[in-house]
């Protein structure tokens, strides 16, 4: 049997970036709601600690995702990562400010000191998504490369409307995605007011997505390049999202939570069906696109990077599965008063 | 400045500022595994309060090692494109893997270990603190098999202008990686036991918790004294394998401008007169580089001015000498501060043995200061190695100035080298005054928390880890 290795690992970075945006984007959305749902300093606490044990696991997969970007498709990597040099310089600021803010938020009493880092968690989980939508939507829109493969590109080449619909519906579905997962997570009055906020919140994400989609007919070609599957997608996730709805209605939790996170995995699924076979768009000149062949690597690297990548993530899968399935019990803010 | 000199200056920084975090976490997490260890065996609580109290410290240097990590990794895409380019096919794969292995395997049973003191039997939470343990191993060995790919290059051919891999065993059985690797992880633990040993001298000094803090002394000596060694002894075949496989960086490293006689000297000190490629004044000690080089006392060492004319024949014209006083000196205060790691290590064990431990305030302060010594050294050793590499930056294939990325300008880079200095900067002074914090507060207050609740966050996420 031939394994096309090239489309294999196309498939499997997509995968990452999949379980990055499902599990990193609840966590993501927890960080939002510190603000827009929780009122007290003890309920933002409480919050922390729906993700407390699995926010960095959860990241993992998106430093995954980059090594397996630099391994596979270096030309990809390079040129993405050098052509949008200065959001993902802001990036790694707030990535590198959320960080330590979990671990030092509670390392001293003083409400200014947890003040700040609350700050910072929740400016961090609101822009990082944020800009998550703008890379997926200028991969899809294209970007100035020429023929080297490089990317001059000013900040309009990838601010422009379309990109910041994608931004605004992708940090509004992971707000959604976290709210559902504090239903899942707490009790009482919070997850009360979670559940009611994401009874408001799902029309929004409803609404921006579908602004995602028509933009995407106008400012894209992934429906004359992929539109008979991507149609069908599309249909899904509209679906989806009804469905999160009703959920969310009957406070059925666990499938409104589903529910988003299906959405998340169809979404950007559709980002990495609509750019097959390439992986970046030129918009100088459709000769200078990145494709899944004049940008990976070697068949020699490819096969041994499948057969470890095989080997190990059934086992990551079982570990990280098993954390969550440790810390299953929802958290509570009365057991425990010192914060 | 140009955009080569400033993505010079942050990659330097940068990975100088991680390399501070990255040696204390495998350090610190193999002493307080092996901490738990005495606890299960052995059943006394006062190791599992050792495990708690240095824990604190690990994970609050944890957090930062991870954030400064992610950097690390996307800033060769960032400011080094033609260089990800070039060795994507062969340097991609040691990262991806370990992403896959290692920061998987890290995170998950990090976040396991902290909340799940109640949560998980003794055993699987032990077993928990041993596999993050073995992560920050594995993710050392795959960052230095990439590593020694630019050092020493094997497993590949250059194919349409850029490497691609043909044997991945060559990759990870390299020599260089097999001297690099251990070396790397002895000074790692040597950076977390002298952690140890600083932080309780200072407290035996304070007459605070004697008996907690003699205990992880002598805990951590035990490993600083075998990792000193250890470091010592991979080190001398590092030096041994660098003759052979980059002479140049030895010669700059000896200040060797011409051939060396036969047996070869030792220079100690020198005044490098690098413009005019002379020595104007030396300490000398027979026989000693004839030794480092070959393991006799004899053979001679080739100079900097004859390598430089073969890599000329070799490679073209050009400047093939690096950076010859950094080279030279920052190998110097390595060996030096080695060199003080296991005397400071073996007086101590003296010490103990004799029970003048307490009594010995005056090496007790020297042990706070030499909480310094293992970061000292090992950011030397990597300005030697990486410094003396120059101009390549895969040696022999790929020079530094052509490795950088064409489309990032100067004012870019300049942007990026300040805000990450900056915020590295906060980082380094609110982590020093929380280190500060945990080790005056001490591990007493650990003891209060004994009640299972049936919230699996509740005592231990804000008990006594969170508080």
């Amino acid at each position: 049997m031939v394994l096309m290795l090239n489309e294999v690992w196309f498939i499997l970075i997509a995968v990452l970036f999949v379980g990055f945006l499902f599990l990193e984007g609840f966590d993501f959305g927890v960080g939002m709601a510190m603000r827009f749902v929780a009122k007290t300093p003890g309920e933002r606490r409480v919050l922390i600690n729906t993700i407390g044990p699995v926010w960095d696991g959860n990241e993992v997969w998106l430093i995954t995702a980059g090594g397996a970007m630099f391994a596979a498709f270096p030309h990809w990597y390079a040129t993405l990562f050098s052509g949008l040099y200065m959001p993902l310089v802001i990036m790694l600021l707030l990535l590198i400010g959320r960080g330590v803010a979990f671990e030092f938020r509670s390392k001293l009493e003083h409400p200014k000191w947890r003040d700040t880092w609350d700050w910072t968690i929740f400016i961090s989980s609101l822009l990082n998504p944020f800009l998550w939508g703008v890379v997926f939507a200028a991969l899809m829109a294209g970007l100035p490369i020429d023929s080297e493969m490089n990317i001059y590109a000013s900040l309009f080449d990838y601010i422009t409307p379309y990109t910041l619909i994608g931004a605004i519906a992708i940090t509004l579905l992971c707000f959604l995605h976290g709210l559902f997962f504090i239903t899942l997570k707490t009790t009482g009055d919070l997850q009360h007011r979670a559940r009611e906020t994401a009874k408001k919140v799902v029309y929004a994400v409803g609404i921006a997505l579908v602004a995602f989609v028509v933009a995407s007919y106008f400012y894209t070609d992934i429906f004359e390049v992929r539109g008979a599957v991507l149609i069908p997608i599309f249909a899904l996730i509209v679906v989806a999202v009804i469905f999160a709805r009703s959920f969310a209605l009957k406070s059925r939790d666990g499938w409104a939570f589903t529910m988003t996170g299906l959405t998340i995995a169809l979404t950007v699924t559709s980002v990495f069906v609509g750019l097959f076979p390439r992986v970046m768009v030129s918009s100088i000149n459709h000769a200078f696109d990145l494709t899944i062949h004049n940008a990976a690597s070697g068949p020699y690297s490819l096969k041994v990077m499948t057969i470890v990548a095989v080997t190990l993530i059934p086992f990551v899968l079982g570990y990280q599965i098993w954390s969550y399935y440790v810390f299953r019990k929802r958290v509570k803010e009365e057991e425990h008063l010192e914060y | 400045m140009d955009v080569i000199t400033l993505s010079r200056i942050q990659f330097a920084s940068t990975t100088i500022f991680h390399f501070i975090f990255v040696p204390l976490s495998i350090g610190l997490v193999f002493l307080i595994a092996l901490m738990e260890t005495l606890y299960v065996v052995k059943g006394k609580e006062q190791y599992k309060k050792m495990a708690k109290f240095w824990g604190h410290l690990f994970l609050i240097n944890f957090a930062v090692g991870v954030v400064t990590g992610i950097l690390q990794e996307f800033q060769f895409g960032m400011n080094w494109s033609n260089y990800s380019r070039f060795v994507g096919d062969v340097f991609g794969a040691p990262l991806a893997v370990e992403a896959l292995l290692a920061f998987f395997m890290e995170s998950t049973f990090i976040g396991l270990w902290i909340f799940g003191w109640k949560r998980l039997s003794k055993k699987v939470h032990l077993m928990c603190i041993w596999l993050v343990s073995i992560g920050t191993i594995i993710s050392a060995f795959w960052i230095l098999v990439a590593n020694s790919f630019m050092q020493y290059p094997v497993g590949f051919e250059v194919n349409n202008g850029r490497a691609e891999m043909n044997d991945f065993l060559a990759l990870i059985t390299s020599g260089q990686v097999w001297v690099e690797f251990p070396h790397t992880v002895f000074g790692s633990l040597a950076t977390g036991a002298f952690l140890i040993t600083g932080v309780s001298a200072w407290k035996l000094l304070k007459k605070q918790d004697t008996a907690f803090f003699k205990k992880s002394f002598n805990i951590a000596l035990i490993v600083a004294i075998i990792s000193g060694f250890g470091i010592a002894f991979t080190g001398h075949a590092q030096s041994q394998f660098l003759v052979e496989t980059q002479p140049m960086k030895m010669a700059a490293a000896e200040g060797l401008w011409e051939d060396s006689g036969d047996p070869a000297a030792w220079t100690m000190f020198a005044n490098i007169d690098s413009d005019n490629q002379e020595n104007s004044f030396e300490v000398n000690i027979p026989y000693i580089l004839s030794y480092l080089s070959y393991s006799e006392f004899s053979g001679s060492v080739e100079g900097m001015k004859s390598i430089q004319a073969k890599y000329e024949e070799l490679y073209g014209e050009g400047d093939y000498i690096p950076p010859v006083k950094t080279t030279f000196w920052s190998f110097r205060i390595m060996v030096f501060t080695g060199g003080l790691m296991i005397l400071l290590g073996l007086y101590g064990a003296y010490l103990s043995k004799r029970k003048k431990l307490e009594q010995s305030s005056k090496y007790l302060k020297i042990m706070i200061w030499a909480i310094s010594l293992p970061f000292i050294g090992g950011t030397a050793g990597w300005i030697m190695t990486e410094i003396g590499r120059q101009p390549w930056v895969v040696f022999g294939h790929m020079q530094t100035q052509d490795a950088v990325s064409p489309n990032v300008t100067a004012g870019q880079v300049l942007f990026s080298l300040i805000s990450f200095s900056a915020i590295y900067l906060i980082l380094a002074i609110v982590m020093a005054y929380l280190f500060v914090r945990v080790i005056k507060k001490g591990p007493v207050e650990e003891e209060k928390d004994v009640k299972l609740t049936t919230d699996p966050f509740g005592e231990e996420g804000y008990g006594s880890y969170a508080k």
